[in-house]
């Protein structure tokens, strides 16, 4: 079965390919010859000019089953050093928490998006990258690396966002 | 490029629509074709849909076990079991080589016949497959939660592990008898001395209800003829097991003449209760041997190997009472127990009748001691006296009967080519299929079980011919599928299978399905060469050997970049794969690996050993198609001449 999907998969790349033509191709090779280019097209998306993972939208919980969430003033470091667990194991391999990696680093995060876009984000990615319009643009803002869904439950979910709070 | 590719795709397509016309006009002259009945519908399962019974066929030659999809009769996967499978690494990553370790040294390969499923009550259960390695002895246990081989035992003082594996009605046990007799112990011989001096060892193997571990509990050491095949009673049979024999002549030479001269063989009766209660209570005889129990840990992903110096045999002769001849003519093959466990069919392959026997006639013929002689001090029974009835004139060349639970019974019949269905209790045959061509086994879901799903018939064939296009001289098995829902039996699909499909098994999905195992959790990971943490991502040179602790997600292994290999080192690539999520497996190349590559699934840790010897930069990367990334998921290592000072290094993302 597994065989049959990756050779489907294998067909329908070729069929694309075929379908493609040179020109395509030929316009891949420039692009890679202009690097720091390329990496601005995807920046023609949105209509302003700051990057999707700089935008700040405070009002957009994003789409899954996180509708709100409760934040006390005070940080629960508990909860915040079981999150910080969870993130080591299951996050770092993509996020870094200071500096962009294969996705973007938590820090500053709150000051960015709703604590119900982040929740969702982690436990509904394969929906978020497909419907919410940021999520859209930060998978081609990171090269359409997909966020995985490392399955965390919603109190590791809510763990790891007051680690976030943390940073 | 471009062009052959999109030839070769009309190619494809052209030859499936030609191939599909060819069919329906073959089918058509022969007045069975799909267009004239619904035939295409019943087995059609639409794109999405799943199938109604997991089907397990034997991977024969192969070793594996083929998993299929009834009706559609869809190939779901090959589980590897007994030979080595490049395609995952089965038996070349350091955590599975042991699994295939015997007292035979390492043995990648084997030739796997009947797989079993496990029971409570005599109904399917779900819980575990096993299935036996003919050539050298074994018996797999695969547990049906990941669809994994879990455990390997080895059988001693057997070969030829033939009458394997079939199960007790609570799996209390797992029964491999020997094919071929040998001198036990083994021992520097004149060949021409076999009579009387070999040994055929029935072995009982116990399995724990929770782990499902095995363990030999006893051998049986019968005479030396050929155990050819066996069933449990079931129901009021249930604590008897029955064991057909070929060769009572003892020939070791020439046997398609030799051993055939005896008009009846025997079916072995066991009473293995009391052979247990006997072992119970201290008997039995405990003697050396040498035999490899192998067992994979799902939690550290790790399989061991440990050599066991000891088995206890039985001999037949302490235990009055437990083992009894049932004669039956013409070198009998398959032997077969029907639902209420009241019939034992004997399939006399050189026979053109079916001979039945009574389970309750055979009790009181024992307790009457209606006897006609004995073998080596063991009571035969007389003929006459236990026969419940013999079907007359079915076919030719009967191998094996499968039950529908609704009082029906299914007889394959290799010579003739067909299947015939007969009634139990009247023996009037009630209708007769050909099959396509030359059937072994027929298979019905749960059809050696007190509850058959009698839906479908699966004859496994051994010849193959014209069924399907071409592909050269050598060609896949091939599979038919019937419904026995009607008073006839009704052909409706062909399908290829691996291997020599021997026996197979089958059961509803839904006793299976909802307990499938999605991924292992990282949490649970207590391989000793884990990564769970990025931070624990390192490589560590111990004198000649390197071991790299990596790790992989979509889609980049960390580390990237590893230098201060150097010819001559032998290199451990330890890789966990971080994924979380249903479906994401990573897999795992290296240029030049004399092994294999690895496939690992998500939550896993597997090792790969690289011995390089050449100097150079050699690129690694990921063989299964996992993001759109996958194509960037790659890496480099620096290997440096044997003498180099170079220090290990290792990064990942840095320049």
């Amino acid at each position: 079965m597994k065989n049959i999907m990756k050779s489907m998969a294998a067909l329908s790349i070729l069929i694309l390919m075929s379908c493609g033509g040179k020109e395509e191709k030929k316009k891949d090779g420039i692009q890679i010859g202009q690097k720091p280019a390329a990496t601005e097209t995807p920046k023609e998306a949105p209509v302003s000019d700051v990057k999707p993972s700089q935008t700040i939208d405070l009002t957009n919980k994003g789409i899954g089953p996180i509708k709100s969430v409760e934040i006390d003033a005070t940080v629960d470091n508990a909860m915040a050093a079981k999150g910080s667990e969870i993130f080591k194991s299951k996050c770092m391999a993509c996020h870094k928490p200071d500096k962009k990696f294969i996705g973007p680093a938590p820090t500053g995060i709150m000051e960015r998006r709703t604590p119900e876009w982040i929740m969702n984000m982690i436990l509904n990615p394969e929906e978020m990258t497909q419907k919410d319009p940021l999520a859209k643009a930060l998978l081609m803002e990171f090269n359409g690396s997909p966020m995985a869904n490392q399955h965390l439950t919603e109190e590791e979910a809510r763990q790891v966002l007051e680690y976030f709070r943390t940073l | 490029m471009k062009k052959s590719i999109n030839i070769l795709f009309f190619l494809v397509i052209a030859a499936a629509l030609v191939g599909c016309n060819n069919g329906n006009d073959k089918k058509g002259s022969k007045g069975q074709g799909g267009l004239s009945t619904n035939a295409a519908e019943r087995v059609y399962v639409a794109p999405g849909e799943h199938d109604e019974f997991y089907g397990f066929m034997s991977g024969g030659f192969s070793g594996q076990l083929g998993v299929y999809g009834l009706p559609s009769g869809r190939l779901l996967k090959v589980l590897p079991v007994f030979s080595q499978n490049p395609e995952n690494g089965w038996g070349y990553s350091e955590e599975t080589k042991p699994m295939l370790n015997t007292s035979y040294g390492f043995v990648p390969w084997d030739d796997s016949h009947h797989p079993d499923i496990s029971q409570t009550n005599g109904e399917l259960d779900g819980r575990w497959i096993f299935i036996n390695g003919n050539n050298t002895p074994r018996i797999a246990r695969i547990g049906l939660e990941s669809f994994k081989t879990e455990e390997i035992i080895e059988i001693p003082n057997s070969a030829g592990n033939h009458s394997s594996s079939f199960i007790t009605e609570n799996t209390e046990y797992v029964v491999a008898g020997t094919r071929f007799s040998v001198p036990v112990p083994q021992k520097d011989m004149s060949i021409n001395e076999y009579k009387g001096n070999f040994k055929g060892a029935l072995t009982f193997i116990n399995v724990d209800q929770e782990t499902g571990r095995m363990g030999i509990k006893f051998q049986l050491m019968m005479p030396g003829f050929n155990y050819d095949l066996s069933h449990p009673g079931r129901d009021k049979s249930h604590g008897w097991f029955f064991f057909t024999t070929y060769n009572t002549e003892e020939a070791h030479s020439l046997l398609e003449v030799n051993a055939s001269q005896n008009d009846k063989d025997f079916i072995a009766a066991v009473n293995w209760k009391k052979i247990e209660e006997y072992v119970n209570n201290g008997g039995g005889t405990k003697v050396p041997a040498n035999y490899a129990h192998n067992i994979l840990d799902e939690h550290t992903h790790t399989a061991t190997s440990t050599m066991l110096k000891e088995v206890l045999t039985v001999n037949p002769m302490d235990v009055p009472g437990a083992v009894y001849f049932l004669p039956t003519p013409k070198s009998p093959h398959g032997c077969d127990v029907d639902p209420t466990g009241e019939y034992i069919i004997g399939n006399g392959k050189l026979s053109a009748d079916l001979t039945v026997h009574s389970f309750t006639k055979m009790l009181d013929a024992i307790e009457n001691k209606k006897f006609d002689g004995e073998a080596y001090g063991i009571p035969i029974l007389n003929f006459e006296d236990i026969l419940a009835g013999v079907v007359k004139q079915p076919g030719l060349g009967p191998l094996h009967t499968e039950f529908d639970g609704k009082g029906n019974a299914y007889t394959t019949f290799f010579i003739s080519s067909e299947v015939v269905k007969w009634k139990v209790g009247t023996w009037e045959v009630l209708d007769r299929q050909p099959v396509f061509y030359s059937v072994g086994h027929g298979m019905i879901p749960g059809g050696n079980s007190r509850k058959p799903f009698g839906k479908y018939f699966v004859a496994l064939n051994k010849i193959t011919k014209d069924r399907y296009l071409p592909t050269g001289p050598e060609l896949t098995q091939s599979a038919q599928l019937f419904d026995i829902t009607g008073d006839k039996m009704e052909l409706l699909l062909d399908f290829p299978t691996i291997g020599e499909p021997h026996y197979a098994a089958a059961i509803p999905a839904e006793l299976v399905a909802p307990n499938s195992r999605k991924i292992y959790k990282l949490a649970e990971n207590k391989h000793e060469y884990a990564v769970l943490q990025d931070s624990d991502v390192r490589v560590e040179r111990d004198g000649k050997e390197v071991h790299i602790y990596m790790n992989m997600i979509r889609s980049h292994f960390n580390p990237d970049n590893i230098e201060g290999v150097k010819v001559g080192d032998k290199v451990y690539f330890h890789i966990t794969n971080h994924e979380q999520d249903f479906d994401v497996p990573h897999g795992f190349a290296v240029i030049g690996a004399n092994n294999a590559e690895l496939l690992i699934m998500p939550g896993a840790t597997e090792t790969l050993v690289w011995e390089p010897k050449q100097v150079g930069v050699w690129p690694f990367y990921c063989t299964d198609f996992c993001s759109a990334l996958h194509q960037e998921m790659q890496g480099y290592i620096r290997v440096s001449p044997a003498d180099s000072n170079i220090e290990l290094s290792w990064s990942l993302g840095e320049d």
